[in-house]
């Protein structure tokens, strides 16, 4: 069974302008999304308190909000995680408030309102304000250097051109699941920017093969007698990977996507991101990543540039 | 095709059988022969065993601060001793501040503070003061011995829980982590850790005016403490005031044992101290020299109670009551047992796990894995028939090798870390996507089966270290930054990562050359 035509052919470079049109249009999106919106940010960042709760019935979200009124939480956003009857309260921290006590109170004003066998402890989290702090300062740290680590690899591997080619990519994944995050307004946490540095793996993992073949048909082509343009051999590059490519993406996708369905509302998240990240990561690797790369053969002068000028020198 | 290297099917063989016996203690217990280093089963994250996580930072600069404090003891003693008069005696932070009386003192007091004080670095601040400030060096050591001195008492409390394997260890320069596996009573272990439980007997003043010193006019070397807020005729919140000698006669330091005892005057929960052999003679001392007057019993700043002493009382015990119930007096005695803590803590970072949340995510984790594992094997025997079974026997192998490998280095599997394993599934098959995929274009291109199996190999061998080690930067990076269960994560990502390279290019080829040899002459490859 084969997927892809081994004798396929389509003109990805030629269709350049249309992904940068839509891509272009996509990274607007999330970043205006983002920029009005803005990420809907865990508690690991934030910082605050959140407690999920197990009701041996679907209780009322308002005698929920009730129950934790009574300690003083009225301000607490209440909500259904996953089955009714679980339920996730979140409390921002607040100044000079002894936080890590929260917890403790919200449970006991919810046992004083559903009697205390009626209701179980699944899940407390308190991140203080300060660890808030730590923990985005090293998300953002993570993300970038694993950038640069990437770009120096690329570069020892390839050539610069190639390197900065991939990182376009890279940061256009990187915003558009950022903007689907925000669109969505599905919650930011420290799992997900795992995801985020996972997609970073996997989508450059999709990049290097399309590259692997490039840098071999370009030394391929130094042999021949009648060299043949970049634009024909950077097509016939990704055309030949293309097989290779749509199957990892498939079978990543089909893990990731009983990961989503099956492996529990804590993760769920996490496994959105993948899935995004995968799909944008394909697209990206066929229709970011080779043309930037070419784009940039202008501005940077690759070797068989200048390979071509030295040989024109009297 | 070339013969495939004796020596490679040798590695392999080794490394199943390695496998095998490394990921047999995931599923029995084993025979007493078993070699130790392959005996140990992957032990689970917290986020899947349920229980208590907690950050704890400590007050470092309050130790400091109490380590300068308690010199202004010595510093009036040899200031007294050597006859210098001072008129303000002061701790700021980390120093000390002392100004003298008179001018004509100042060459004495300079040389003897130099003398006395070697801790601190000695500085003039003009008006005949001088600044005592602790060395840095021995500020760090301080804070230091604060960290590591809490994480003894901490441990001293939370043993007396009689949970097992809790993990308490310092992290990074002031903060401790705690973990208790199996524990949910999350409010009460950290009532148990964070209580300073720094337990003082002082002396009533007896002699000073209460209504006086409660106006601001406190007699020097007296202190102000309240007892606890208790409602009195509908007024509510009062606290009983108290004029103490300032100075602590008897401390948490000098307690031998605590118990919990039953109050006999009211019937009620009470923790009964007993003072070690220093303590008792101290209290011995004390109690003769102040008959008639009362002792107070002072827990965490507030004033338990202050008895009046009746009589002299040797090898004393003291008791602290309340209307405590059963658990509160155990949890008292407990956290004075294991004696008080050095500079307060607080809570920075919580992450605790109820058990049923624990088990559900093992579940949810172990379904997703054996359903992506089962979608993948299908496509995989669709899509390349003969060739993509041989992967999934790779596959499996992969699946063992990444159990195995996780159990002999002592990984934790959290459930981000399962993630990772089901991550791993769609990943590891890429290897052999890449090779299969090359083969049948060397096939198209009109190669011989076998000639196209080695072009497929050799071609995609580069390309596969490239891809995989990019991935393995990324995993290395979250590894660095990541903290708890993400860690968890990128060690199944990468331990998965290398285990695939292995069984996706030598598994699969060593198979494949043990098919192709025994066939001879193969005419069309099913792929």
């Amino acid at each position: 069974m084969q997927l892809i035509n081994p004798d396929i052919h389509i003109d990805f470079i030629g269709k350049r302008k249309i992904a940068l049109a839509i891509s272009t249009l996509m990274i607007l999106i999330s970043l205006g999304t983002l920029a009005v919106k803005g990420l809907n940010f865990g508690i690991d960042f934030t910082g605050g308190t959140l407690v999920e709760v197990q009701f041996d019935k679907a209780p009322a979200i308002a005698d929920v909000r009730a129950g934790i009124a009574t300690k003083g939480y009225s301000n607490a956003v209440i909500q259904q995680f996953g089955s009714p009857k679980e339920i996730l309260i979140r409390v921002q921290n607040k100044q000079g408030e002894k936080s890590s006590t929260i917890s403790s109170a919200i449970l006991d004003g919810l046992g004083e309102k559903f009697g205390a066998d009626a209701i179980e402890m699944r899940r407390v989290e308190y991140v203080g304000p300060q660890v808030g702090e730590e923990l985005t300062r090293a998300g953002i740290m993570a993300v970038l250097i694993s950038m640069v680590a990437i770009l120096i690899y690329v570069t020892f591997r390839f050539e610069f051109r190639f390197a900065l080619g991939a990182d376009v990519a890279l940061l256009h994944d990187i915003t558009i699941v950022l903007g689907l995050f925000a669109i969505t307004g599905k919650e930011f946490t420290l799992p997900v920017i795992a995801a985020l540095l996972t997609v970073i793996g996997y989508s450059l993992n999709d990049t290097i093969v399309v590259f692997d073949r490039i840098r071999e048909n370009f030394a391929a082509n130094r042999k021949r007698k009648t060299p043949q343009d970049e634009t024909t051999m950077v097509n016939d590059s990704i055309n030949r990977t293309l097989g290779r490519t749509l199957m990892t993406s498939l079978t990543t996708l089909l893990v990731v996507i009983a990961l989503f369905f099956l492996g529990g509302e804590v993760i769920h998240d996490f496994a959105f991101a993948l899935i995004a990240g995968i799909m944008v990561g394909t697209y990206s690797s066929i229709y970011v990543a080779s043309p930037v790369m070419m784009i940039l053969a202008n501005r940077f002068q690759s070797n068989a540039d200048e390979d071509k000028a030295l040989e024109a020198r009297p | 095709m070339h013969s495939f290297p004796r020596w490679k099917i040798w590695l392999i063989l080794a490394v199943l059988v390695v496998s095998l016996m490394g990921a047999l203690p995931n599923v029995t217990s084993l025979p007493s022969w078993w070699p130790t280093s392959l005996s140990h089963p992957m032990s689970l994250g917290l986020d899947l065993k349920g229980g208590i996580h907690l950050v704890l930072d400590v007050d470092v600069d309050k130790a400091v601060s109490r380590s300068v404090e308690e010199d202004i003891d010595s510093a009036r003693q040899a200031l007294r001793k050597a006859k210098i008069r001072y008129r303000k005696l002061a701790a700021e932070g980390s120093s000390l501040l002392i100004t003298i009386k008179k001018p004509g003192d100042l060459d004495a007091a300079r040389s003897l503070l130099a003398d006395t004080f070697n801790n601190y670095t000695l500085s003039e601040a003009g008006n005949n003061t001088f600044k005592l400030t602790l060395k840095e060096s021995v500020a760090k050591e301080t804070r230091k011995f604060a960290v590591d001195q809490a994480i003894e008492v901490i441990r001293g409390r939370i043993d007396a829980l009689g949970t097992t394997e809790p993990v308490i260890i310092k992290q990074g320069d002031h903060r401790i982590l705690v973990q208790i596996p199996g524990y949910e009573d999350t409010a009460r272990a950290k009532q148990l850790i964070g209580r300073t439980a720094e337990l003082q007997f002082k002396l009533v003043d007896e002699k000073g005016d209460l209504d006086k010193a409660l106006a601001g006019n406190i007699p020097p070397g007296d202190i102000i403490m309240y007892g606890p807020a208790q409602s009195r005729g509908g007024k509510q919140s009062y606290r009983q005031p108290y004029l103490l000698k300032k100075r602590t006669e008897l401390s948490g330091n000098e307690i031998a044992d605590a118990r919990v005892s039953i109050d006999s005057r009211f019937n009620e929960y009470a923790v009964t101290l007993k003072f070690n052999s220093k303590g008792a003679r101290k209290f011995d001392r004390l109690t003769a020299a102040h008959v008639g007057e009362r002792f107070a019993i002072i827990l965490e700043g507030v004033v338990n109670s202050a008895p009046v002493i009746r009589e002299r009382i040797a090898g004393g015990s003291a008791q602290i009551t309340g209307s405590f119930s059963p658990t509160e007096a155990h949890d008292l005695a407990i956290v004075l047992r294991a004696g008080a803590l050095p500079a307060p803590v607080k809570v920075v970072e919580e992450r605790s796990i109820g058990p049923s949340l624990g088990q559900d995510s093992i579940d949810q984790g172990m379904n997703s894995i054996i359903i992506g594992c089962i979608l993948v094997l299908i496509f995989m025997a669709i899509y390349y028939r003969m060739f993509g079974m041989v992967a999934n026997i790779a596959l499996i192998f992969n699946m063992l090798l990444i159990i195995a490998a996780m159990s002999i280095i002592g990984g934790t599997l959290t459930l981000p870390g399962m993630a990772g394993i089901v991550l791993t599934i769609g990943m590891a098959v890429d290897a052999n996507v890449l090779i299969f995929e090359r083969i049948r274009e060397e096939l198209h291109i009109g190669k011989t089966p076998l000639a196209a199996i080695d072009g497929g190999y050799d071609k995609a061998f580069s390309t596969i270290v490239d891809a995989n080690i990019t991935t393995l930067i990324a995993a290395i990076v979250l590894f660095q930054f990541g903290s708890g269960p993400v860690k968890g994560f990128a060690v199944t990502l990468s331990v998965g990562i290398l285990a695939s390279m292995f069984t996706a290019i030598t598994v699969t080829r060593a198979i494949i050359a043990a098919y192709t040899g025994k066939r001879g002459r193969i005419e069309k490859l099913s792929i």
